[in-house]
């Protein structure tokens, strides 16, 4: 409107251009603003109850009695580290051995079936995955190694196969990425395959690599569907691999139905709980890898 | 008799004849540059030199190439060792996005050494040989692709040296540096020659002018003509030679 009154005649286009850019800033900022308010209400909800009841014995009592209002979350936090870090060790080197394997020692036409069939995977809704555990998973672990089947190792298992996909597939494109004249400097100087993917591609791809096990491991943390199947949803710190777990996510599933006052005021608290871990994880992840890029490989 | 004979060489991409019925030979610590038009088959003859063509899907290789005595396309030919004695720079700058220090001792721990001392003091020597420890001694858990393109270039000479290699091959090694640096590479040729045996790529008749003792002309996958440099720059016996290195082709 100024330029008018300048006089200069904006031309259409550039009024166009404004116009979308316009449009743009507010998709844009509803869109954040909705996560923004999101976050705000589940600590407006949830923060009080802990100052309440005293942030000490919410995070670290390991007694979880709703009803008797007394709000230990210790077993749900540790359950939670604990399934993640289990699926972690069993997805990242499956993951990342299916992506070496993929781009380095399979055919172009091999790749081009089972790329697209693993990321597929992704697609497969958890509920699934947790049935699944159920049918199989769980009854061979009660046969064989014993306890109640419905445990960390199950748990840690299924979210493993399911953080796969998404390990596996950004990992094969960082490691794709990596131009060709790496791969023929190390064989130039008499490499075999895999000692150039060792000691060049891996750290060639390395961000990429490490943003895979990032995404991976909020997806582990944040399931809920599968874990509630087959985690067996204990609220009490397990004692061994064998023994049943409850994840943060799903002690507010599990009870989000029934609670209500304190009780559901406590299942926010949860939930404020999971976002600064997850806010924690993210950035001890993303300093690491900034660090390890700064320093020699 | 060269370090490197070629006989009846023949290279084929799927049902393309990139190259027909090579024969040369390649003499010891000489500088062999090969010159011709782009597309004539200079890169993948200088890559059937050490069998990095091995790495593209789906090509043919007839006639010998024997390095040391043994034909390197006999069966059971060891790659590695090959690969070792025959090294290579290329085009392009192509140092690891790893530190200078892994950069250069990498050939080194390929091939299996261990040792921490041995290490370094084959990193000092291969940096010094082209001219790169002083300047790098304190950098040298400095990524390499932050140095300068004329750095990165002797980097992998140096990389190359330091697992002393009998034969360089060079594709082109100038051809992203600037006239400066190309300079400083070509004085490293001309010591390195000392040592090892070169083979050369180049597009820049000069080049091959200044720094080759032999010189083959490449055209069309054939080997047109080889000889001494002076002669084949002032007396080419082959009228298409005459043609190029007057430009009037190319
Ligand atoms: N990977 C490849 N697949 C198919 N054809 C190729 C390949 N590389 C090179 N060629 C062909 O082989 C011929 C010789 O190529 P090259 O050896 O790169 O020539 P120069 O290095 O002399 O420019 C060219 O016609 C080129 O198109
Ligand atoms: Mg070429």
């Amino acid at each position: 409107m100024k330029s008018d009154m300048k006089g200069r005649g904006r031309n259409k286009l550039e009024r166009t251009d404004r116009l979308v850019r316009l449009s743009l800033l507010v998709v844009a900022f509803s869109a954040v603003s909705t996560l923004a308010v999101i976050t705000i209400f589940m600590f407006e909800q949830g923060a009080p109850i802990m100052f309440k009841y005293g942030l000490r014995s919410f995070l670290a009592g390991s007694d979880w009695y709703p009803t008797e209002k007394i709000f230990g979350l210790w077993p749900m936090i540790v359950g939670s580290l604990y399934v993640t870090l289990g699926a972690m060790v069993i997805g990242v080197p499956f993951g990342l051995a299916c992506a070496v394997v993929l781009t380095e020692f399979s055919s172009r036409p091999v790749r081009r079936v089972i790329k697209p069939v693993i990321e597929l995977l992704a697609g497969i809704p958890s509920v699934v995955y947790g049935f699944i555990g159920v049918v199989i998973l769980v009854p061979f672990i009660r046969e064989n190694l014993g306890g109640p089947g419905l445990s960390v190792l199950a748990a840690s298992i299924i979210l493993g196969i399911m953080i796969l996909p998404t390990i596996i597939s950004i990992s094969v494109d960082s490691i794709q990425a990596i131009p060709l004249s790496y791969r023929e400097g190390s064989v130039a100087l008499g490499a075999t395959k895999w000692q150039t993917v060792k000691m060049v591609l891996l750290p060639a791809a390395r961000s990429g690599i490490i943003a895979s096990v990032i995404l991976g491991m909020g997806r582990a943390i944040g399931e809920t569907m599968a874990v509630i199947m087959i985690a067996g949803n204990a609220a009490s710190v397990p004692r061994s691999v064998l023994d049943p777990v409850r994840t943060l996510t799903s002690n507010i599933a599990l009870e989000m139905g029934y609670a209500s006052g304190e009780h559901r005021q406590a299942l926010f608290a949860t939930g404020v709980i999971l976002f600064i871990i997850i806010m924690i994880l993210n950035t001890v992840a993303n300093v690491t890898s900034s660090r390890m890029k700064g320093s020699k490989g | 008799m060269g370090i490197i004979e070629v006989r009846d060489l023949c290279f084929y991409y799927g049902s393309f004849q990139a190259l027909d019925r090579i024969g040369l030979d390649i003499e010891k610590n000489r500088i062999t540059a090969l010159i011709g038009p782009s597309g004539c088959g200079k890169t993948t003859f200088l890559r059937s030199l050490n069998r990095m063509t091995d790495m593209i899907e789906n090509v043919r290789v007839t006639g010998r190439v024997i390095i040391d005595g043994e034909d390197i396309y006999r069966p059971g030919a060891d790659l590695l060792a090959l690969r070792k004695k025959v090294g290579m720079v290329f085009q392009r700058p192509n140092p690891f996005p790893l530190s200078v220090y892994d950069n250069v001792v990498y050939g080194l721990r390929v091939h299996g050494l261990r040792d921490k001392r041995r290490l370094e003091e084959k990193l000092v020597r291969s940096l010094e040989s082209v001219h790169l420890w002083e300047e790098l001694k304190d950098r040298l858990d400095a990524n390499a692709l932050t140095l300068s393109g004329e750095q990165q270039q002797r980097l992998c000479i140096a990389r190359l040296v330091a697992v002393e290699p009998e034969i360089v091959l060079m594709d082109e090694p100038c051809s992203a540096l600037d006239l400066a640096a190309t300079a400083n590479i070509e004085d490293l040729m001309a010591e390195l020659k000392k040592r090892y045996t070169i083979v050369i790529v180049t597009h820049n008749m000069q080049q091959a002018a200044r720094v080759s003792d032999f010189t083959g002309y490449f055209l069309l996958g054939e080997l047109v003509e080889i000889g001494a440099t002076h002669q084949i720059f002032t007396t080419p016996r082959d009228p298409r030679t005459e043609d190029y290195i007057t430009g009037r082709f190319g």
